[in-house]
């Protein structure tokens, strides 16, 4: 198909919470934007009326879309894509293949690679390798020069480089008084600030979450308020400047409380979680299964409930994945030794649509926290259905069963907790620029073709 | 127990993997062995032919010699690798050097390691039985059952003891397979310790927490020391071995408060004067001597049953 050819979508389930459309309709998609959203069947002459000459439809591809969603294009503000520096475990080419099969559209990379992005020219790098990705790349850059938490890096060249957010991601600013410069600095760049909340010396070499398990495997444990006490101190330096910030990966109840509190109060953050973190207790670690292993840890049941209250209550205002790839070499270790995180972005619709089946969620919802509200927090296009918007687009099957196989997977690790998991619901088309980057390759009602 | 109990474990990872039965076939085997060490000629055929590799990433000297000497006394071919001269140190992964033992067939591994969880990494790895010989902070289930097999020669029972384990529970594997094991096999198990020292779930492991020593103590048939790291000092969980031994160490003065028959008990080496008064470490009511006898009895008994 070439670049510039139409592609209609029709008789979808359109679901625009920036509209709050939920509707079966049409999208029409015309030299990389949205030409038309409609609800009601497709009229050929019609379209031909209100398009006029633009319309050529010998050029149209139609898809029948029936019994699908259709999304916004997905935005995950949280994922490493480990390049430049750890290309065995995740490239920008595998990473944004990764993020199209898993509906994702664009992604925010975190700047922990190696050497780290706390400069223009990594940055630039990472522009480089991205264009003609299967996703926008947005990278996040590091808010002190090398990670370190001395010294802050060069926010307005990196900005004009091309990096959204800052972040430590990886570790905290452990100093406040940096943390403080950061925040009110970043505004003179239209950055917004992304915290990783872990207090390092309650932290320190705890390798998952304190409590029973921690005790019975015998592991040094992360007590939960490592993070309560950093997303404390984060939100009083937010609302003292009254600078934006965003909270990554929250993971307690207690964390949960404090942001409500603080939104209540006109404080202006922003959250997110990640599936494990909904999806996932402690007891995964079983055996000392390093694929449970991150930072911050699994938690408790009481955490997961609290987090699946928040993110229905709008306590909490995305999912991100943390996609955080690693090969052999970093997780077939003693569990003291092995990387943290696991992959994410393949998995991340189908354990986000559970909340849906639950009814803890409303399918708008969930479009709210996989991508209108992540574009909105990084302040970049996409997140709606709208008419001249760049024709970045998700359609999922919310029914399709599956079993989760990483080694299928797009992404170049395997390193997942949810390896053989039945699941339910994915992303089986995804467009990005009016170009498609993803089509399940499984699907077999999928229906597509010339008009 | 049935006398039918056949042992079905391939592996020694634990006391929480193992049955009430399978203790019980431990014991009754090591009482049988035990007669064997006292022979002039200390040796049976029992597992010619058979390879034991003795894997120590840590140090240790009774634990080491302990296995060595019961695999021994079982005629088994016995190689040791300590830390120093392991592939670890060139960098080796430790499931690389797994998969290099297991090519060359032996029949058991006995495998200490500072890091918890890796004696189940290995028995993934391997198609040898493996026995945990202590791992990080986990467990170390041959001291816990050389202490059921002890207390059982000097009470009789186990059921129905009140067992004390005083000191840092959090860092020690061996309070944690003695609470799993001596809560398995019927005894009342009570800990106490510094509040520093003392982890969350312990309840759930089956112990009950003593606000003081005293109160742990208290009309108990055995009370059992640990052993306290000298780097606990600087972590920081303690002020100085000082204030240890003053406010949670085993005086003959809270041993008054015990049953007077009461025993007593460490896993060694003892710091002297800190976990228990060198009159008490060396007195009329310290099993500690019979608890080292009983360990080569005891690792008799595992390798014969994962490895005969």
């Amino acid at each position: 198909m070439s670049s510039n050819s139409s592609i209609l979508l029709e008789n979808a389930r359109l679901l625009d919470p920036a509209s709050g459309l939920d509707a079966t309709g049409y999208v029409w998609v015309r030299e990389g934007k949205i030409a038309a959203v409609a609800a009601g069947e497709f009229n050929q002459g019609r379209l031909a009326t209100d398009l006029g000459a633009l319309a050529r439809l010998d050029d149209l591809w139609r898809i029948d879309a029936r019994g699908f969603w259709l999304t916004p294009g997905l935005v995950d503000i949280h994922v490493h894509l480990r390049e430049p520096g750890d290309e065995h475990k995740e490239t920008i080419a595998t990473g944004t293949m990764a993020a199209a099969a898993g509906g994702f559209t664009a992604v925010a990379c975190m700047p922990n690679t190696r050497p780290i992005n706390d400069s223009p020219e990594v940055t630039r790098l990472i522009m480089a390798a991205a264009v003609g990705a299967a996703a926008r790349v947005y990278p996040v850059g590091s808010i002190s020069l090398g990670g370190r938490g001395e010294t802050l890096a060069p926010f307005g060249e990196m900005r004009r480089a091309g990096v959204r957010a800052l972040s430590d991601d990886g570790r905290p600013v452990s100093d406040s008084q940096l943390m403080r410069r950061a925040l009110e600095y970043a505004g003179d760049h239209r950055l917004l600030v992304i915290s990783h909340a872990e207090e390092a010396s309650l932290s320190r070499n705890g390798v998952m979450n304190e409590g029973i398990v921690s005790t019975r495997l015998g592991l040094r444990g992360i007590p939960r308020v490592a993070e309560e006490i950093m997303v404390y101190r984060d939100l009083a330096l937010a609302q003292y400047t009254g600078r934006p910030l965003h909270i990554a990966h929250v993971s307690t109840a207690e964390a949960v409380d404090l942001i409500r509190r603080a939104k209540s109060q006109g404080v202006s953050i922003t959250a997110e979680t990640a599936p494990h973190y909904f999806t996932l207790t402690e007891e995964a670690v079983g055996l000392y299964d390093t694929m449970a292993k991150m930072n911050p840890p699994l938690r408790t049941a009481t955490d997961v409930a609290a987090i699946r209250a928040a993110l229905a209550d709008g306590t909490l205002d995305a999912v991100a994945t943390d996609h955080a790839p690693h090969s052999g070499l970093e997780k077939e270790l003693e569990f003291d030794l092995a990387a943290n995180g696991i992959i994410g972005l393949e998995s991340a619709v189908p354990l986000t649509l559970v909340l849906v089946r639950e009814g803890l969620i409303t399918p708008l919802r969930l479009v709210e926290l996989l991508s209108r509200n992540p574009a909105g927090i990084l302040g970049v296009p996409g997140g709606q259905l709208a008419v001249g918007e760049p024709a970045d687009l998700t359609l999922i099957d919310p029914q399709r069963r599956f079993i989760f196989r990483p080694e299928n997977n797009q992404s170049r690790s395997q390193n997942s907790p949810f390896s053989a998991w039945e699941m339910e619901g994915k992303a089986v088309l995804t467009i990005m620029d009016g170009r498609i980057t993803w089509r399940d390759p499984g699907d077999p009602q999928f229906k597509i073709g010339h008009c | 127990m049935s006398d039918a109990h056949t042992f079905s474990r391939r592996h020694i990872l634990g006391l929480a993997d193992l049955s009430v039965d399978d203790i019980e076939l431990i014991l009754q085997t090591a009482e049988s062995f035990k007669e064997i060490s006292q022979r002039s000629i200390k040796k049976v055929p029992t597992l010619r032919g058979k390879t034991v590799i003795n894997l120590f990433f840590e140090p240790s000297t009774r634990t080491r010699l302990s296995f060595e000497i019961a695999a021994k006394r079982l005629s088994a071919d016995t190689f040791s690798i300590s830390s120093v001269d392991s592939s670890a140190v060139k960098g080796e992964t430790l499931v690389d050097t797994a998969r290099n033992l297991a090519a060359m067939n032996p029949d058991c591994i006995i495998i200490r390691h500072s890091r918890s969880g890796v004696p189940g990494l290995l028995a993934r790895h391997v198609k040898a039985s493996v026995i945990n010989a202590g791992d990080g902070a986990h467990e170390h289930p041959s001291q816990a059952l050389l202490d059921l097999m002890t207390v059982r020669e000097h009470k009789g029972r186990i059921q129905g003891l009140k067992v004390a384990i005083i000191g840092d529970i959090t860092h020690s594997r061996v309070a944690h397979s003695n609470i799993i094991g001596f809560s398995k096999m019927g005894a009342e198990v009570r800990v106490a310790g510094p509040a520093t020292l003392m982890p969350p779930g312990v309840a759930a492991m089956g112990a009950m927490v003593c606000s003081s020593v005293r109160a742990a103590v208290a009309d108990a048939d055995v009370v059992m020391a640990l052993r306290v790291q000298q780097e606990r000092q600087f972590d920081p969980l303690l002020p100085s071995l000082r204030e240890y031994a003053i406010f949670y160490g085993i005086t003959p003065e809270l041993m008054a408060l015990a049953r007077p028959d009461a025993i007593i008990m460490h896993p060694g080496p003892v710091n002297r004067g800190v976990e228990l008064t060198p009159a008490l470490a060396d007195g009329s009511r310290s099993v500690i001597l019979d608890q080292v006898t009983n360990g080569v009895a005891v690792r008799m008994a595992l390798l014969y049953l994962v490895a005969g």
